[in-house]
């Protein structure tokens, strides 16, 4: 075959040294207490539990767990610090939020580091992407602060008052940005909940809030698990809930906020199809599809995790797919070579791994790279499935890892029936030469969030968020202001 | 009545039926109520409409959803303002139709020219609101990103029971000239003019299934209105907090999009606006890299 004669050899004769990014220059304490009206104060159980790195299995820290009392302690200064903030003249809001953004970016590296110790990430990521995206998401919704009146037009702009926020483990700093940013903009003060298993840039971003100087209990910052973000949704002085995480979490969250007047958004999950029609520019549709799934391994809500190529040139596509996944490195987090990181938990890889148990029996074929893995710590090879149906519990369901479904198909119509046979609508993506193609495909597919020609690029200027059960309203841009404000005629 | 004045010429009764992929059947369940005046005559036989008839009216929705959406912001205006036309037109009917109901004729002349207005007011939107709405975003990357409105899908539609022309129609417009369609129960209380309301619907080449109108009660539908599936938003407009309760939580079953039009007056200038339209619609965004 054509393709494996001018198979690209990314590894042959030379190895990579190993690049790791030092960890001297930052500081991670042994236990932190919950950040509640702008000090860290001890959980009133005094019960903490350990976070550690999935790449070595290490314990980095202990952090507290919140208890009802504690959210309640947390909503209460929420409240108190309300009045003074949204009072508060917009353009000095403002520049609180714009401090927030500029000490993110001094302290960056830092961040980046404890983001990859703490999540698994590849540091090439969080300091390229995660880091500097949340820097950029404080700056774009600062200067929102004192303009709200121009992004609703005809209409008589509010803040709602406390919002209670939960944020997943996949991009633990950059949902808080996607969170904290907008809804400080707006006037609004908010108590926000980390993931259980990355609290740790959530509460060096609580340092960073105290040492900006932001008011007392604008923003609060506790850690806990599900029972402590229940309480959270549950609280009734909570005017609004902004939840990112799974479909059936979301769905438990918005029948419990049933018969209140709580705003809520919510970011659940996606099952992304990615269409490759037979006259993409195939090499760079291959490297979209890697990007697509293989990004934070896979861990991405939006991830192009099913993959349906256009039949003539399926053979070609898998071929090359495949030796790409071969040059993949799977590694150390902090090496600045490293491709995939760490699995963010062992619960997680569970998960992950009852997936590749669930797709074999479903009678489809599995490749993983070929490439090595550390022998302690969580790790998962690139994994492709061929030979799937639509019906498969692997085509149709959110695995969360790097975990790629691929199907074919002939005509543009099939395609984008199969794109489009899923409950969920977060993401999609299209890769073809033919203008007409992309506008014709990306207007046909039901998703929030569509790539034509790449694919998982984010921006604080661009509206984020699914149809149907991906979710409801978005996170980012003009659009993104909605979801903290209450807009009177 | 006197014999003399019977025999002068019997009026037609109308047969009021419900309103499902653009013809006019019967309740498939043969079921009725009687809709009485306020001297307790009976005016008409209603059809009790059933869930059956709400999963008939959900396909037909569902059906009508591709072409509908696809279909230019000029033509859904001028498709609108055709409504319009052919309401006025009729105008007296519905006055009738109101007045027989218990509402003054002042009242329901104003009703009626309210309603008019309305459908004028949403089909002058089609081809603007999402000029209002959409955006280009200054991503910080070579790619050419922008987001644009698109409908829902399909939306359930508990109308309001007191303003049973001009509430109807309030919510039907902002929905179907955004590209939605829907199925809609009209008043319970006064469903009379949302029967005939599908008789204008039907002449002003409104595609079949693009509005679907049923009539029953609303204790007996409510639930299935906010629970089915293949629905993507319900829109209600009465109730207390335990029926908004019982809907948020039926809603959530496949995430609906929920919008409460609680306690609007819909007489007024402020219960129509293109923020109506927008509560059902969705925000794609779509990102172009710009290379050669």
């Amino acid at each position: 075959m054509d393709s494996q004669v001018n198979k690209l050899a990314f590894n042959d004769g030379w190895q990579y040294a190993p690049a790791p990014e030092s960890t001297d220059h930052i500081q991670i304490d042994e236990k932190y207490d919950l950040f509640i009206g702008g000090d860290f104060v001890a959980p009133d159980e005094g019960r903490y539990f350990e976070t550690i790195n999935p790449a070595t299995e290490e314990v980095l820290s202990s952090v507290a767990l919140a208890t009802d009392a504690d959210v309640d302690r947390a909503v209460k200064a929420a409240r108190k610090a309300y009045g003074g903030w949204s009072k508060m003249k917009a353009k000095e809001r403002g520049k609180y939020v714009f401090r927030i953004a500029r000490m993110l970016q001094e302290r960056a590296r830092e961040f980046a580091t404890i983001e990859s110790l703490d999540g698994g990430k590849p540091i090439r990521e969080s300091r390229d992407i995660d880091i500097p995206l949340a820097a950029a998401h404080f700056f774009y919704y600062a200067g929102w602060a004192d303009k709200l009146e121009y992004a609703f037009p005809g209409r008589n702009v509010q803040s709602l008052g406390v919002a209670a926020q939960i944020i997943p483990w996949n991009f633990p700093l950059l949902m808080a940005a996607w969170k904290i940013a907008p809804a400080l903009a707006c006037g609004n003060t908010v108590v926000l909940k980390s993931a259980e298993t990355t609290p740790l840039t959530a509460l060096k971003l609580a340092e960073l809030i105290q040492d900006a100087g932001i008011p007392a209990g604008v923003v609060n910052i506790i850690t806990g698990a599900g029972e402590t973000g229940a309480a959270m949704v549950n609280h009734p002085d909570v005017n609004k809930v902004a939840f990112t995480g799974s479909t059936s979490v979301g769905r438990i969250i918005q029948k419990s906020l049933a018969g209140t007047n709580k705003k809520y958004t919510l970011e659940l999950g996606g099952k992304a199809a990615n269409l490759i029609f037979a006259d993409a520019a195939i090499d760079q549709a291959v490297e979209g599809i890697v990007n697509g799934i293989f990004f934070n391994q896979g861990h991405v809500c939006c991830a192009g995790s099913r993959l349906l190529v256009q039949e003539s040139v399926a053979d070609e596509v898998i071929q090359k797919l495949r030796d790409r996944m071969d040059t993949l490195i799977v590694g150390d987090p902090l090496d600045k070579n490293t491709d995939i990181g760490a699995i963010n938990s062992m619960e997680q890889l569970e998960t992950i791994r009852s997936y590749l148990k669930i797709g074999e029996e479903e009678g489809a074929s599995m490749y993983q790279s070929s490439g090595d893995v550390p022998d302690r710590g969580y790790w998962c090879r690139p994994t492709i499935f061929t030979g799937v149906s639509q019906s498969n519990r692997i085509v149709q369901e959110e695995i969360f890892g790097p975990v790629l479904a691929i199907q074919t198909f002939r005509t543009l119509e099939e395609g984008l029936e199969k794109a489009n046979n899923t409950p969920y609508g977060l993401s999609g993506g299209v890769w073809t030469d033919k203008g007409a193609k992309i506008f014709k495909v990306t207007q046909a597919m039901r998703a929030g969030v569509i790539w034509a020609n790449t694919f998982n690029k984010f921006d604080p200027a661009s509206p984020f968020g699914g149809y149907k059960e991906s979710g409801v309203g978005r996170e980012g841009g003009l659009h993104g202001l909605d979801a903290y404000v209450k807009v009177a005629s | 009545m006197s014999i003399a004045e019977a025999a002068a010429r019997l009026p037609v009764d109308k047969t009021y039926k419900i309103y499902i992929g653009g013809k006019f059947p019967r309740t498939e369940s043969g079921r009725y109520f009687a809709l009485e005046d306020q001297k307790g005559r009976v005016i008409a036989n209603i059809c009790r409409g059933s869930r059956k008839d709400f999963r008939n009216a959900i396909v037909a929705a569902r059906s009508a959803s591709p072409g509908w959406s696809a279909a230019t912001a000029y033509l859904r205006g001028q498709i609108l303002y055709r409504i319009a036309e052919m309401l006025e037109g009729r105008h007296e009917q519905f006055v009738t139709e109101l007045v027989l109901q218990g509402v003054a004729r002042r009242k329901a002349k104003h009703e009626v020219n309210a309603t008019v207005d309305r459908l004028i007011y949403y089909a002058g939107w089609s081809d603007k609101y999402q000029q209002i709405f959409s955006s280009v975003n200054p991503v910080s990357s070579s790619h050419f990103n922008f987001s644009v409105l698109e409908p829902t899908g399909v939306v359930s539609v508990l109308a309001p029971d007191d303003s049973s022309l001009l509430g109807l129609v309030s919510n039907i417009a902002p929905a179907i000239v955004g590209g939605n369609t829907c199925v809609v129960l009209a008043s319970e209380s006064r469903p009379l003019c949302a029967v005939s309301f599908a008789e204008v619907l039907h002449a002003s080449d409104v595609p079949a299934g693009v509005v679907n109108i049923l009539t029953g009660f609303r204790e007996e539908l409510t639930t299935q209105f906010a629970s089915h599936m293949d629905v993507n938003a319900v829109v209600f407009c009465d109730g207390d907090a335990d029926i908004a309760k019982l809907i948020q939580i039926e809603a959530a079953n496949n995430m609906k999009r929920v919008i409460s039009r609680v306690d609007t007056r819909w007489s007024e200038d402020s219960a129509q606006s293109p923020y109506l339209i927008r509560d059902t619609q969705e925000t794609k965004t779509t990102w172009h890299p710009i290379g050669g």
